[in-house]
């Protein structure tokens, strides 16, 4: 399948999240709908990994290129954040061990009451 | 004739693909996670626009173009889930309910924090989803009258702390389970703790593209109950 072919698939389910969102009652990222559309599509067997191949390839490999216009956004809004930016780095990594540890130790304990219910425990290597 | 440089869109899509050539060369130069191309990219162009005096307007002309990509790399992230069906199928439960407890942590941890210290509204409702990847927590932020720029700057502290620290984490709360301690991984730091896990190993590199994804959608649902 041709790269624009694979584009006009990717495309396509973009705009359908955005009417999709559009039509909801409340705000949701459109590409998040997108995902869930593809999720769909892929899962169903309607789409198929190798119609979209070479796009997947290479937005994955240069995924961060996409982001940087967004972070120069920050130039715009800098006069909001200076006032507070040590709180805002504090705040942004304190909170990464605390989600480690709330979701580590929550699915190790649904893994052990599995274990123990005998519900097929899975060894774990 | 200056004018007519800086206001057509390839100003800002040249600006933008130099600056992110920059970025990975110093990357590759210094061999250190935390020389991020993105934030080396952005950085360098914001110092370029304010030392000439170039508007951002300007430089958004061709940006927006760029930004627009997000969309299609956020749909795409579908492909990672679908290529690990396989794992989720066997971990689903806990997988699931791990990444709800993970997204729901960060999201009141953040508010809560930012509450605390009296952080003004835009600003929280941008770092709310530092732990999703930067294509949805740019997305989520926005949709709540947030500013993105601040989101990718969020996403980026977490996913640095945590592909830096896993191991440290990993070892002070005991996590001893690979599957956990992918999702942790992943919760936390995303993409750029997935380089990570899959460092440490390949179950964990799975589960932690998995909670990717996951914890993405989750806080996209959570967020718009705020």
């Amino acid at each position: 399948m041709s790269v624009i072919a694979e584009l006009a698939l990717i495309f396509g389910v973009c705009l359908g999240g955005e009417i999709i969102a559009a039509l909801l009652p409340v705000q949701f990222p459109a590409s998040v709908i997108g995902l869930f559309l593809l999720i769909i599509l892929l899962f169903t067997g309607i789409i198929k990994t190798r119609h979209i191949q070479r796009v997947t390839e290479f937005f994955m490999a240069n995924m961060a290129f996409v982001f940087v216009p967004a972070c120069v956004s920050v130039m715009e809004q800098y006069h909001l954040i200076r006032p507070q930016l040590l709180v805002f780095l504090l705040i942004c990594f304190l909170t990464t061990p605390l989600v480690y540890l709330a979701t580590a130790w929550t699915v190790q304990g649904i893994m052990a009451l599995r274990r123990r219910k005998g519900k097929g425990g899975k060894q774990n290597v | 004739m200056f004018e007519a440089v800086t206001t057509t869109p390839f100003f800002g899509l040249t600006l933008s693909a130099v600056a992110w050539c920059f970025g990975c060369w110093v990357r590759k130069k210094t061999g250190s996670i935390l020389c991020n191309p993105m934030i080396f990219a952005g950085g360098g162009i914001i110092l370029f626009l304010a030392l000439t005096g170039i508007p951002y307007e300007r430089y958004a002309i061709g940006g927006d173009f760029i930004k627009m990509l997000l969309g299609p790399v956020t749909v795409l992230l579908a492909f990672n889930i679908y290529n690990h069906r396989k794992a989720l199928g066997e971990y689903f439960v806990p997988v699931v309910i791990g990444c709800f407890v993970g997204s729901v942590t960060s999201i009141l941890s953040i508010l809560g924090l930012c509450w605390l210290f009296g952080i003004d509204r835009v600003l929280a409702v941008s770092m709310m989803p530092k732990s999703c990847t930067t294509a949805i927590a740019i997305g989520i932020a926005e949709s709540k009258g947030g500013v993105g720029g601040i989101a990718a700057a969020g996403v980026v502290v977490a996913g640095l702390s945590g592909a830096i620290f896993a191991p440290v984490f990993a070892k002070i709360f005991r996590v001893k389970d690979p599957v956990a301690e992918g999702l942790a991984i992943g919760a936390c730091s995303h993409a750029l703790g997935t380089t990570r896990a899959m460092e440490i190993g390949q179950l964990q590199g799975a589960m932690s593209s998995i909670a990717i994804c996951l914890c993405g959608i989750i806080s996209s649902v959570v967020c718009m109950f705020i």
